[in-house]
């Protein structure tokens, strides 16, 4: 066992380790909203409706790792994205992985919150309806907070996905975990100390993410403990 | 001096759920301090006629009038639809709908749940809809439970905290739609009682029950609904001990029957 070299390894992986969770923050939490929006969409009037199931079908049909090829690559090649205000963004590569993995977990997530919007009792709608609650006071109050509190623990396998899928962003040159650890191993020839070391790290993070979603469900979900009537 | 105006008045109400005919034009006022009890079997419409006074259910024809104010109605698509969402939202504010399955928001505490429409859709004061949730819980017998969640509670405490929902909206009227019909016959009584209580305060109320004592003994006027029709009204004495038609004496014997063994 060479621990310097174990310990020098995790030490250069580490320093990707802000970026993973950069571009895991950011896709997760813009995913969630972009989700949620599209969830509504989804379980709306038909135009909407259809326009997501497409959005879904092609997102979570096709990979993640075409999916930004085609942003990084392929985006730059109308002339008209070249010169629109959001190019100084789209012709970054962080932006670009940022962008593939919003779009695509929000796909995915889209269909976690459709089925949270269609476990909401029917009897807690006409209770806000009769209440006199307008429908967007309805969604903000009731249907919104018993709709995700029921997608939380499906939303949290798609979060943990999210964490692993931001190491493809290394084949867009962004030197996150899994980038730095291709890095090192192009120069000492050592796979597998390299990505263990890399694996550990994955496994610590996701451990340390599906605890927190946990604790929230907890705090967020005090009517499921038990209690005594 | 004019009288004022029927706190609800209903005029040839009709509703149909497909091929099926629920309501055969139905004409119904209520004055304040009215308790009226609605009976009928399953199936004779009298839920969907409680359910059209906040419109719950839209009528397909006929006309609802709030205290002398008619709701405005339009045609969407060949059917009718309020046409001012906002005056159906604030008239529904005015009433309060307690449920035969409770409809307790799941995500909320118990003074929460009472607490949530006074605040959000009637904009009052949290400290003051606060205060009137604890004097309302102490009404109802549940002021130690004012933390708890709904699932945390029996069906009977369910019902009492959705009686004190209702109750805080400051309601000219409380619909019952069936209140004890989903709950274990042991915690029937408990309700029942907190339902007689708010009568005898001389409260406006609209009862679908089952329960015929209680109704004969809580309501200013029964009315029998029959395939959609009002079969037979008047005081309760008259309803339940000389009904008039043959079908009323009918379904009040079979009740007696049912539930004196």
């Amino acid at each position: 066992m060479d621990t310097t070299f174990l310990l020098d390894t995790l030490g250069q992986l580490l320093s990707g380790l802000p970026l993973t969770l950069e571009l895991a923050g950011i896709s997760i939490t813009a995913g969630m909203v972009l989700a949620t929006a599209l969830a509504l969409l989804r379980t709306g009037p038909r135009p909407g409706a259809w326009f997501v199931r497409g959005y879904v079908y092609v997102l979570r049909g096709t990979p993640l790792l075409l999916q930004i090829f085609l942003i990084y690559y392929g985006l730059g090649q109308f002339d008209w994205v070249r010169h629109s205000l959001l190019w100084p963004f789209l012709r970054q590569p962080y932006w670009c992985a940022i962008l593939a993995l919003t779009l695509n977990t929000a796909a995915y997530g889209s269909e976690i919150i459709r089925g949270g919007l269609q476990a909401v009792p029917a009897g807690a709608v006409e209770a806000g309806r009769a209440a006199g609650m307008s429908r967007r006071l309805l969604y903000r109050r009731i249907v919104l907070p018993l709709a995700l509190r029921q997608a939380l623990p499906a939303y949290s396998n798609e979060m943990i996905s999210m964490i692993k899928a931001t190491s493809l962003a290394s084949i867009v040159t962004m030197m996150e975990l899994s980038g730095i650890a291709y890095a090192i191993i192009s120069e000492t020839y050592r796979a597998l100390e390299v990505f263990l070391c890399a694996g550990a790290i994955y496994l610590t993070l996701t451990f340390l993410l599906s605890r927190a979603v946990a604790f929230a469900e907890a705090w967020l979900n005090p009517h499921l403990r038990a209690g005594t009537p | 001096m004019t009288a004022p105006p029927p706190t609800i008045t209903l005029t040839d109400i009709r509703k149909t759920f497909g091929t099926l005919n629920v309501l055969k034009g139905i004409s119904l006022t209520a004055h304040e301090g009215e308790v009226i009890s609605i009976i009928g079997a399953s199936g004779s419409g009298k839920s969907t006629l409680l359910r059209c006074i906040p419109l719950l259910e839209v009528p397909d024809s006929g006309t609802i009038a709030i205290g002398g104010e008619v709701v405005r109605m339009k045609t969407r698509a060949g059917h009718p639809v309020p046409a001012d969402t906002a005056q159906v939202n604030r008239l529904r504010a005015s009433f309060g709908f307690v449920f035969q399955n409770f409809n307790l928001w799941a995500h909320m505490t118990v003074l929460q749940n009472i607490i949530e429409a006074p605040v959000h859709v009637q904009r009052r004061p949290r400290a003051e809809a606060v205060a009137e949730a604890e004097a309302l819980l102490e009404k109802v017998g549940l002021a130690d439970k004012r933390g708890a969640y709904p699932a945390q509670l029996s069906g009977g405490q369910q019902q009492r905290v959705a009686i004190a929902r209702a109750l805080a909206m400051r309601p000219r009227a409380l619909l019952f739609d069936e209140p004890t019909s989903a709950l274990d016959p042991e915690l029937v009584g408990e309700v029942l009682r907190v339902i007689a209580g708010l009568a005898s305060e001389g409260r406006t109320m609209l009862i679908v029950t089952h329960e015929m004592a209680f109704a004969a003994d809580v309501s200013t006027r029964a009315i029998f609904l029959h395939d959609g029709q009002i079969e037979e009204q008047g005081p309760p004495a008259q309803v339940f001990n000389t009904p008039q038609s043959d079908r009323t004496r009918a379904f009040i014997a079979r009740h007696l029957n049912r539930h004196s063994t």
